[in-house]
């Protein structure tokens, strides 16, 4: 139905076409409102029945034990940190050399698509990639090869991040710095990074958000391990591999604690995805 | 910049600086190197799934992609039934995720509320966020059993005997299958697709919204007519990166798929994936060519994805980071 044609329909069918698409367009959104809603619902609902004091001061349980999954938070908190030290580092530093050093050349440009394509890359394939250059090669899983995968989601999202907040900078704050006849690096260091922490920390605690409840990559580097380690080339435990052995087991006790892990991954999750809105809210960044 | 920096015989006295001044050249090399070590990951990561996957490439040749057979007893591999899985699964996913997400998109820019339009957005953002091991256990221990009791059961004894629905409706009702895992990636890539939808619309000058309704258009035809041809090009982007997404999700569809090596026979049968057998299987391979046969089908799925977040990128252009 072309517009033109549209103004002299008298019968109202235009209205009725309209009406019926802003209904759809409702029932789409409460579609999704309502699939959030009962996410959330189950996750507390199965989430407080496995819940208690001792998910966090036990170790995970053989079957038909009690237990809690303190090895594997801590494992997980470890696993996290260390690859985002890694992806931080990483992240900024080819950050910066995207937005600062080279904005344009072939090159920059190729990094630039390459950073973007890893950005959704499948994680699983960084699990798979891990697996032949760190587990193969040392014959053993190890919490290091765990947090390398990590590292390697968390870092395109930090580099992408970094570039954004430092193209916004204002190029009066590069020539402040040329002014007083500052090295570049300088001026990077102590003006820029300075001016842009806040966009950076908020891609930096997405990447957080993100990897925290990474499985797939898990699978194959960090395996898992019934017992407390914090040794970073044995096995480590980690809250999503034991949630999903947990999950897929056939045993009750198992089940409740993988529902209690899942809501506590989603709700630190969730928790780091609304700060990050706050934080966006009052600072304007990003 | 740099160069315009660099000679210190522009600028008499310097002295503060001097050693900052030879510390700008490692600087420069660390950032460079960080950004090409992103770009050695993407070739390793290529090379690597090639290489590892190589023994299977070479010994099953061209029938890996037409042979449904997966044996680890008699180390025969044919990846035809996940490669399949993968497409079905993703292509139902985005046939139910699109017309959603283009919806919802269009009620938060369109018809939203003011008050309600940024909780709206951020629950559906948050949707975004909620980790896929979450997805794959809400749709094992909550949906599933729903889905099979209200769905599954009645349409398969609704379907008339040797119509095509019937074909459709085969499978066991027991809620886990390619329609199950179809369904529970369409949940996840809906808030992505429509995360990025909206901020495509709103990229739009309001005038030119503004002019069609002013000329009397109703909301329905400044959609259809005006907003949706002005994005085109991004918008067929946004699709293709759902698309990507569901393409190599792995935790969500390993819980509610089944996890058989047959090819599914109907809608409601078991299957598996690329991403879900590579999952279940690899930490527990049996041979050399087990775990080389999972490989060529992860430089497989490495293969796909690249294409389609290749072509979506190309779409999209940069600027979008949802």
């Amino acid at each position: 139905m072309s517009a033109a044609t549209a103004i002299f329909d008298r019968s109202g069918r235009r209205r009725v076409y309209n009406g019926v698409f802003v209904l759809l367009c409702m029932l789409a959104t409460a579609i999704a409102l309502v699939a959030l809603a009962a996410i959330l619902f189950s996750l507390l609902r199965n989430g407080f029945g496995g819940f208690g004091l001792s998910v966090f001061t036990e170790d995970t349980p053989p079957p038909g034990a009690s237990g809690g999954l303190r090895n594997a938070i801590l494992g997980s908190v470890l696993l996290c940190f260390a690859a985002m030290i890694a992806a931080v580092i990483l992240g900024m530093l080819a950050g910066t050399w995207l937005a600062e050093y080279s904005r344009d050349g072939w090159y920059s440009r190729t990094v630039r698509f390459v950073n973007d394509v890893l950005l959704s890359a499948p994680s699983i394939l960084v699990g798979l990639f891990v697996y032949v250059i760190a587990v193969r090669p040392l014959h053993g899983f190890s919490a290091l090869a765990g947090a390398l995968a990590l590292a390697l989601i968390a870092a395109p999202i930090v580099t992408r991040a970094t570039e954004d907040v430092l193209r916004l900078q204002p190029r009066t704050l590069r020539e402040s710095g040329v002014g007083l006849g500052t090295p570049f690096w300088i001026i990077i260091w102590r003006i820029l990074w300075k001016a842009a922490a806040g966009g950076i920390i908020t891609g930096a605690l997405l990447a957080f958000a993100r990897i925290s409840g990474e499985t797939a990559p898990l699978l194959f580097t960090a395996l898992n391990n019934q017992f407390f380690s914090v040794n970073l080339l044995r096995p480590i435990a980690n809250l999503p591999v034991t949630i999903f052995n947990f999950a897929l087991s056939p045993y009750e006790d198992w089940q409740k604690l993988a529902w209690a892990g899942a809501l506590l991954i989603a709700f630190a999750v969730l928790a780091i995805n609304v700060l990050v809105r706050i934080l966006a809210m009052r600072g304007k960044h990003v | 910049m740099s160069e315009a920096l660099a000679s210190p015989a522009d600028r008499p006295f310097v002295p503060v600086h001097a050693r900052g001044e030879r510390l700008e050249p490692a600087f420069h090399y660390a950032c460079a190197a960080a950004a090409t070590a992103l770009f050695g990951a993407m070739i390793g990561l290529c090379i690597m799934l090639a290489w590892g996957g190589w023994p299977s490439i070479s010994t099953f040749g061209i029938g890996f992609f037409t042979s449904t057979v997966w044996n680890p007893v008699t180390d025969i591999y044919g990846g035809a039934s996940p490669i399949l899985g993968t497409l079905i699964t993703s292509a139902i996913a985005l046939a139910l995720a699109l017309p959603l997400a283009f919806c919802t998109a269009v009620f938060l820019v369109e018809f939203c509320p003011n008050p309600l339009r940024r909780p709206i957005g951020i629950a559906v953002e948050l949707l975004a966020g909620i980790p896929s091991i979450v997805y794959g256990m809400w749709g094992l221990f909550v949906f599933a059993p729903l889905f099979a009791q209200y769905i599954e059961t009645p349409l398969m004894s609704w379907a008339p005997p040797g119509s095509i629905w019937e074909r459709l409706f085969t499978g066991i009702p027991n809620g886990s299958g390619i329609l199950t895992a179809s369904i529970i990636l369409a949940i996840m890539i809906l808030p992505y697709i429509a995360a990025t939808l909206r901020e495509l619309f709103l990229s739009i000058p309001v005038r030119v919204r503004e002019s069609a309704y002013g000329i009397g258009c109703t909301p329905l035809e400044v959609v259809w007519s005006v907003t949706l041809p002005y994005v085109r090009r991004s918008a067929i982007g946004a699709v293709m990166l759902g698309l990507g997404r569901a393409l190599g999700e792995t935790m969500a569809v390993t819980f509610v798929i089944g996890n058989s090596h047959r090819l599914p026979r109907g809608l409601f049968d078991s299957g598996s994936t690329i991403s879900s057998i590579i999952a279940n299987e690899f930490a527990e391979a049996t041979s050399p060519m087990h775990m080389s046969a999972l490989l060529e089908l992860g430089f497989v799925l490495f293969l796909i994805t690249f294409v389609v977040l290749a072509l979506a990128r190309a779409l999209l252009g940069h600027g979008h980071s949802a």
